[in-house]
């Protein structure tokens, strides 16, 4: 029994390990409100400026955004936060109204009616 | 409606909250496993009130009385809409998206035949298989004359080979692979580029200027390489015929078939000979060579997308003959005579190689690749008394793993080779025998800003046993100053063995005395070739009546700091003897591409080269290197049709200034060849998907140059000489062929 004990206490910061190493190359899938070509490179720009975001796809017709990300080091949140914050809507951080204003023309995405 | 939703209302999860969270599962069918999906969307219908699901497939999110409709994605698979009307536990399965039930829209936008290269740092131009069928004829080598980046040239007069010529500087100082993997080297570096033949290729890469370290330290002007069909992704069964007025038969046969969904296999066999003797000029020798060849691959690809990985295996054998020489040369009779000049090149060829490939599935930016090919090159020949044997077997291992360092703004790549050549060679009564080994590593790291900049940098260290140890940097920079214009820079060095009689084949066909003026070294007593290229290129696109196009400038300079100088100055000798003093290659292009309808393209371009090496003789042109060259085509094709019925027609114009000659007896000190232009055209009849027939003319204003053989009357005198050729030898050439599919 008492060796069971000791590999337990010895495989658990392993098992740990495993579990946190998971967690590095998270995988997300969300909605971004956008339209062209120039929304994804600014959507695409945002993500990747959060630390631990290892790629980041944008697909334009489905308007979702893949992405693979450390989840210890970046919340969902923080990344739809900086996706918000260039001016495009995400399902957990809108848009500030200025900041989608200020888009090009072509990236005037419809906007949802909010709740 | 063949979605149908499978959604198992538990009885144990009716538990409510006070935040009125709407929670539950969403699973995925693999294989008959019921698995959770992570990473679904989760969503109120008309709102982006929503999640997503975690590891275990699980979402919580505000309940919505509003809306009632429940959407649930995930990328690949189908978008389910569900109503919920009370908030309970809810559990959803989704699947995956097949073709079979998918309203599929397809999309399809006619890809350009040429595409420059607008995200690389490098200056890439990608030919693909549309580009290779305006090319009338048939193999690698053929397969350029309408590009302007590469220079079609003739190398002698006896064997019809087409030299390529890139930055003014000849395939020699080019890397050529396929798929990626070192091919026209060494001893096939005459003729090698006729082994492949010109329906196995699928596409061309050109890179200009030095290109990337992954490769090797071999490039100094630039880098082709060539992708051949996929088993996997090319057509089960093609057919090529080809037959010309000069006498050359071709015959290709593809056929692909899949073993399972995971092994496919192709087989590729081509034929071609030319028996009819053709002296159009009369001076008593052949044209264009008799010649056949037999070129047989069969490759395997293995492909499991799931599991990310991808694997080929090639195995290819091949069999050359050409004779040249005189017209009443009979080889069994006249081998070895002293009055009728004669030759016979046979060259036997093997290949093998396995490539494999890994993409991570979870982290697809993450990625190892392994190469490995052997060759066994073995060519016999004589050129009237001259004899020239080289027999070179090759060993080459690669094996690259790439990544990123954070996110895939910055990615590298980094890697291992190693290569080992064992050359037996006779040259007349001479033997040279030699082996190269190197093993080397490399890295390469390159950022994107995602926006205007881009970087490639890349070193490689390589310990081989005759170029020595050294280091060769690369460095390729993009930027982009407004959305269309693109601006390039590139500088590196590279290095390499001048296999001297190899890559200077035609001196077999003259009778010239050879010279070596050893210095030390260590191949052929030479040291080896030590170059830096630095490169400048400008891009814009622009629109213009309604149409497209772009017009780049380039300018190249390619700075010898060693080099093995082939020197033909001399009267009756060529010497082979290391730079003393500077040798250069400046190379500028400008270039426009236009297509003012979808029907028509227009390609011009400007070429200017002042190549320029310290030779024993004095600081001079390169020889038979036109300093100006215009290069002009036009394209027009007709809209295909539903059934896929199509006209194409090409015509293409090169002219070439005129070229310095070397002094001879045929050529006075101080010549040049003239001027003159060239004109190809050719018309394709696509019937259907399956059927195309095209005829064509080469060289429609049938110009020729007048005596492409020096002392052809005496052809074992000292005088002799088939290699001063700046013009065709053959004039008009007719040519139809036929291609079909399955």
């Amino acid at each position: 029994m008492k060796k069971v004990m000791i590999l337990w206490v010895f495989l658990l910061p392993l098992a740990l390990q495993a579990q946190e190493k998971k967690n590095k190359n998270a995988k997300a899938t969300f909605e971004v409100s956008g339209n062209c070509e120039m929304c994804k490179k600014r959507i695409e720009k945002a993500v990747l400026t959060v630390k631990g975001v290892k790629m980041a796809t944008w697909d334009i017709p489905s308007n979702v955004m893949s992405v693979i990300y450390d989840s210890n080091k970046a919340p969902l949140k923080t990344l739809q936060g900086e996706i918000a914050k260039v001016g495009h809507d995400t399902p957990l951080v809108k848009a500030k109204d200025v900041v989608y204003d200020e888009l090009p023309q072509c990236c005037l995405y419809e906007r949802m009616p909010e709740e | 409606m063949k979605n149908y939703f499978i959604i198992l209302l538990s009885i144990y999860g009716i538990s409510m909250n006070a935040q009125e969270a709407f929670s539950g599962i969403v699973f995925t069918k693999e294989a008959n496993e019921t698995l959770p999906l992570e990473g679904a969307n989760v969503f109120w219908l008309g709102t982006q009130i929503g999640g997503v699901t975690d590891q275990g497939g699980e979402f919580s999110i505000p309940f919505s009385k509003k809306t009632k409709q429940l959407v649930i994605s995930y990328v690949g698979f189908k978008t389910d809409t569900l109503s919920v009307n009370t908030n309970i536990q809810f559990r959803h399965v989704l699947y995956e998206n097949s073709s079979g039930n998918l309203d599929e829209v397809t999309v399809t936008q006619r890809r350009k035949a040429i595409q420059k290269s607008y995200l690389e740092a490098q200056n890439i131009i990608n030919v693909n298989s549309a580009e290779l069928l305006k090319a009338a004829c048939c193999n690698l080598s053929e397969s350029f004359e309408t590009n302007p980046s590469i220079d079609v040239n003739f190398s002698d007069a006896l064997t019809g080979t087409k030299q390529i010529k890139m930055l003014g500087l000849t395939s020699p100082y080019l890397l050529i692979t396929e798929e990626n993997i070192p091919m026209v080297r060494g001893a096939s570096q005459a003729y090698g580029l006729t082994f492949t033949p010109g329906t196995w290729i699928e596409s061309i890469q050109i890179t200009k200027g030095m290109g990337t370290v992954v490769n090797g330290y071999e490039s100094i002007a630039g880098q082709i390489n060539t992708e051949i069909k996929k088993p996997f992704s090319d057509v089960p069964l093609f057919f090529n015929f080809f037959t010309s007025a000069n006498g050359r038969q071709e015959v290709n046969a593809h056929g692909n078939f899949k073993v399972n969904d995971k092994w496919s296999s192709g087989i590729f066999i081509h034929g071609n000979q030319r028996t009819q003797k053709k002296d159009q000029n009369g001076d008593s020798f052949l044209d264009v060579p008799l010649a056949k060849q037999l070129n047989i691959l069969n490759r395997w690809q293995y492909t499991d997308a799931e599991k990310g990985w991808v694997s080929f295996a090639s195995i290819r054998w091949m069999q050359d003959d050409k004779q040249i020489g005189a017209v009443q040369f009979e080889p069994d009779r006249d081998k070895n005579s002293t009055s009728i000049w004669g030759s016979e090149i046979g060259t036997n060829r093997f290949d093998g190689s396995l490539k494999i490939g890994y993409v991570f599935p979870e982290i697809p930016y993450q990625s190892f690749g392994f190469q490995s090919a052997y060759s066994n090159h073995k060519q016999d020949s004589y050129y009237g008394f001259r004899r020239y044997e080289i027999d070179q077997e090759s060993f080459y291992a690669n094996l690259l793993f790439n990544s990123i360092i954070g996110n895939t703004k910055n990615k590298f790549k980094a890697g291992i080779n190693f290569s080992f050549d064992q050359y037996l060679e006779t040259v007349d009564t001479f033997f040279f025998d030699r082996s190269d080994r190197s093993v080397g590593s490399f890295f390469e790291y390159s950022y994107d800003n995602l926006e205007n900049f881009s970087f490639v940098g890349g070193v490689r260290i390589d310990f081989h046993n005759r170029l020595g140890n050294f280091v060769t940097p690369r460095v390729h920079v993009r930027y982009l100053p407004r959305e269309k214009t693109i601006l390039r820079a590139s500088v590196g060095s590279g290095r390499k063995a001048a296999n001297i009689f190899a890559e200077n084949q035609s001196l077999f066909g003259t009778n010239r005395l050879i010279s070596i003026e050893q210095s030390g070294g260590s191949i052929y007593g030479l040291n080896p070739e030590i170059a830096w290229n630095y490169g400048l290129s400008i891009r814009q696109i622009f629109s213009l009546w309604g149409g497209s196009g772009d017009i780049t400038a380039d300018y190249y300079i390619t700075n010898f700091t060693d080099q093995v100088v082939v020197d033909w100055e001399k009267q009756g000798q060529i010497s082979f003897y290391n730079l003393e003093g500077q040798s250069r290659a400046n190379s500028f292009q400008l270039a426009i591409d236009f297509s003012p309808v979808e029907a028509l393209s227009f390609r011009l371009a400007y070429k200017n080269y002042d190549v320029k090496t310290a030779y024993k003789s004095g600081f001079l042109q390169r020889p038979l290197q036109a300093q100006n060259r215009f290069f002009g085509n036009i394209g027009w094709e007709t809209e295909r049709s539903t059934k896929g019925a199509q006209w194409r027609l090409d015509l293409t114009y090169h002219a070439l200034g005129k070229q310095r000659l070397v002094s001879t007896v045929r050529d006075g000190d101080g010549s040049f060849a003239p001027a003159y232009g060239l004109w190809n055209s050719q018309l394709t009849r696509a019937f259907n998907n399956k059927l195309e027939l095209y005829a064509g003319i080469e060289n429609l204003g049938n110009y020729t140059q007048k005596n492409p053989i020096i002392a052809a009357e005496d052809p074992f005198g000292i005088n002799f000489d088939s290699a001063q050729v700046y013009a065709p030898v053959f004039g008009r050439m007719l040519y139809a062929g036929l291609r079909w599919n399955l």
